[in-house]
């Protein structure tokens, strides 16, 4: 079978939970190949990154050039499709990064495509039989790829669990000099931090979290309201900041805030791997959702099949009289 | 294709599809988004917008809708042989379509209900064009660049400049996208759409359509259920109790 790479995102000298990830995807893939992983970058924090990798990658290719420093998925491109060998297997995060990364380069290095996968069932030496979702996770599917080209497989952050392996005890090659110019078509200037709003979710032990299923900007209030009876935070997931009904800042997930309340209640979310990324901790998680099938049910503690504009009343006129608080707005 | 907000998506019984009748069909959101982004564009810079999707003749409404909203040209890029076609495939069919006109700028939603967010990449990689994904945010500078924002991990952005021509895959909340209403619709309701096919378009068909394919959908499946919630049963007022006993239990009540 194919050599199998593995492209390695970091920052500030540290690997990303997801070269854990990529490696126990790799060894699902064939246990018998040993996987190489591939870090670009310049600098000690590259150094670093790649000598952390040598207790799990048995290889480790290094390519250093200053223009690599900051993240830009056009030269870390070319990069790979310089260095990589014709017909091998790569697997990156299906991550900000990897979308932006890894299309381009199947298309360059002429190999098949699968994008966010979320498990692997098996490979013999021109096929692979991949797990994925569609529709916002509501349906599996499994896709066929030809491996006979090679193929680039962006893995789903957290759908492969890291496998506890031996000292690997890893050798780190230097592969910069393979590389050849790195195009200019694209240039980074900065990168700008999520700004905190009037509320700073990362910080609330409760949190009422709003989705689509909320319908308008006007039926928020029936969330605020249960918030304010609870004391908790309203958050939102990705459609509500989309319609502008929220601010970016009450936003969980991936492109979002990552949370870690006690108490998460998901009204109207149907629970996308990028929303149910953002919600750490493992918190006590309430679905409310008229669809029985969405997703969030399958990872909610509790679920109550219903409409929440009629069910998130009621709860919060009855938390107002266990808690014996007065009517809406006048809480000491 | 299937609007996922509005539909509850079934597997068929045989797992070659999903149900498709009686499903509710829209454009594609983040392709909403992208198509607004192209007018507001050329409304601060000039230029004209075409819109092109390739598909089967069903997609002629969502060309109109298009067409609706301001675009000045719309095509509908549909031929036999492209059945069957992966991602990979359809980025082939529109490079062949770039080629025929002059673009300094070629959009594309950041992905479909597919999940894939493939199209874009592929494509700018076909052309040789630079690419950017994720992007919530475009300013024309002078001199054929544009300074775009994209999206990253916790809600931060990065900013780049990128050369135009250049391929862009536009991300969801980047602009409003205009309301269309019954008169918009009513208007283009009459305007021809042109077709174009392997042959006009000079594809080579080696690329595209279901041999060339090196992906395929295998089957449709239930994900499997992992730990499951539990779901609280009785009428609205004793789910109200139950659930409130346990957010007292959890710490729910502040």
């Amino acid at each position: 079978m194919a050599r199998i790479f593995a492209f390695i995102v970091h920052r500030n000298g540290i690997a990303d939970d997801s070269a854990a990830e990529l490696l126990a995807a790799a060894r699902k893939l064939n246990p018998a190949q040993r996987c190489t992983a591939i870090v670009t970058g310049c600098g000690s924090g590259l150094d670093r990154v790649c000598d952390s990798l040598r207790a799990t990658y048995p290889e480790i290719w290094r390519i250093a050039r200053e223009p690599l420093e900051h993240p830009n998925a056009e030269l870390v491109r070319k990069a790979l499709v310089d260095v990589i060998p014709e017909g091998s297997l790569v697997l990156a995060p299906h991550s900000h990064f990897g979308m932006d990364l890894s299309p381009g380069l199947a298309v360059k290095l002429n190999a098949a495509y699968v994008p966010d996968v979320v498990d692997i069932e098996g490979a013999d030496g021109m096929w692979l039989n991949a797990v994925r979702q569609e529709f916002g996770g509501q349906v599996s599917v499994h896709v066929r790829c030809d491996l006979s080209t090679g193929a680039v497989l962006n893995i789903r952050p957290g759908a492969f669990r890291p496998s506890e392996g031996g000292a690997a005890d890893g050798q780190v090659l230097d592969k910069s000099a393979e590389v050849g110019t790195l195009p200019d078509g694209r240039r980074y200037v900065e990168t700008i931090a999520a700004e905190i709003g009037d509320v700073d979710i990362t910080k609330e032990p409760v949190l009422v979290s709003v989705g689509r299923g909320i319908g308008e900007q006007g039926n928020l209030a029936v969330a605020e309201d249960l918030a304010e009876a609870m004391g908790a935070a309203v958050s939102c997931s990705r459609p509500v900041v989309d319609a502008k009904w929220l601010d970016k800042s009450r936003q969980v997930g991936s492109s979002g805030h990552s949370v870690r309340p006690r108490v998460y209640l998901a009204c109207g979310i149907s629970g996308s791997f990028q929303h149910l990324a953002g919600i750490q901790g493992n918190p006590f998680l309430v679905a409310v959702n008229k669809n029985p099938k969405a997703p969030i049910f399958r990872v909610a503690d509790v679920g109550i099949i219903d409409d929440l504009l009629e069910f998130l009343p009621q709860l919060a006129n009855r938390v107002r009289q266990e808690t014996c608080a007065p009517g809406r707005g006048k809480r000491p | 294709m299937p609007d996922t907000s509005e539909n509850e998506i079934q597997v068929s019984p045989d797992g070659t599809d999903i149900e498709r009748d009686d499903l509710v069909y829209s454009v594609n959101e983040p392709d909403n988004y992208a198509v607004e982004e192209a007018l507001q564009i050329v409304s601060r810079t000039g230029g004209e917008v075409t819109v092109a999707t390739v598909g089967g003749e069903d997609d002629e409404e969502v060309l109109r809708r298009e067409m609706a909203m301001g675009a000045s040209r719309a095509v509908l890029i549909t031929d036999p042989a492209f059945c069957g076609s992966d991602g990979r495939g359809i980025a082939a069919i529109l490079k062949a379509f770039v080629a025929t006109g002059r673009y300094d700028l070629i959009l594309t939603g950041v992905q479909a209900d597919d999940g894939c967010a493939q199209v874009g990449g592929m494509l700018a990689a076909m052309l040789d064009y630079p690419f950017a994904s994720l992007v919530t945010s475009v300013e024309v500078l002078e001199g054929r660049k544009l300074k775009i924002a994209r999206e990253i991990e916790g809600g931060g952005k990065e900013i780049n400049t990128i050369d135009l021509p250049c391929v862009l895959s536009i991300q969801t909340g980047i602009n409003e996208p205009r309301y269309v209403g019954m008169r918009g619709i009513r208007q283009a309701a009459s305007v021809p759409i042109p077709r174009a096919d392997a042959s006009t378009l000079a594809v080579d068909v080696s690329l595209a359509g279901k041999a060339a394919a090196k992906t395929r959908r295998l089957d449709y499946f239930v994900p499997p259920a992992g730990k499951g919630a539990e779901i609280l049963e009785g009428n609205r007022e004793e789910k109200v109790e139950k659930l409130l006993d346990l957010l007292k239990a959890k710490g729910g009540l502040n």
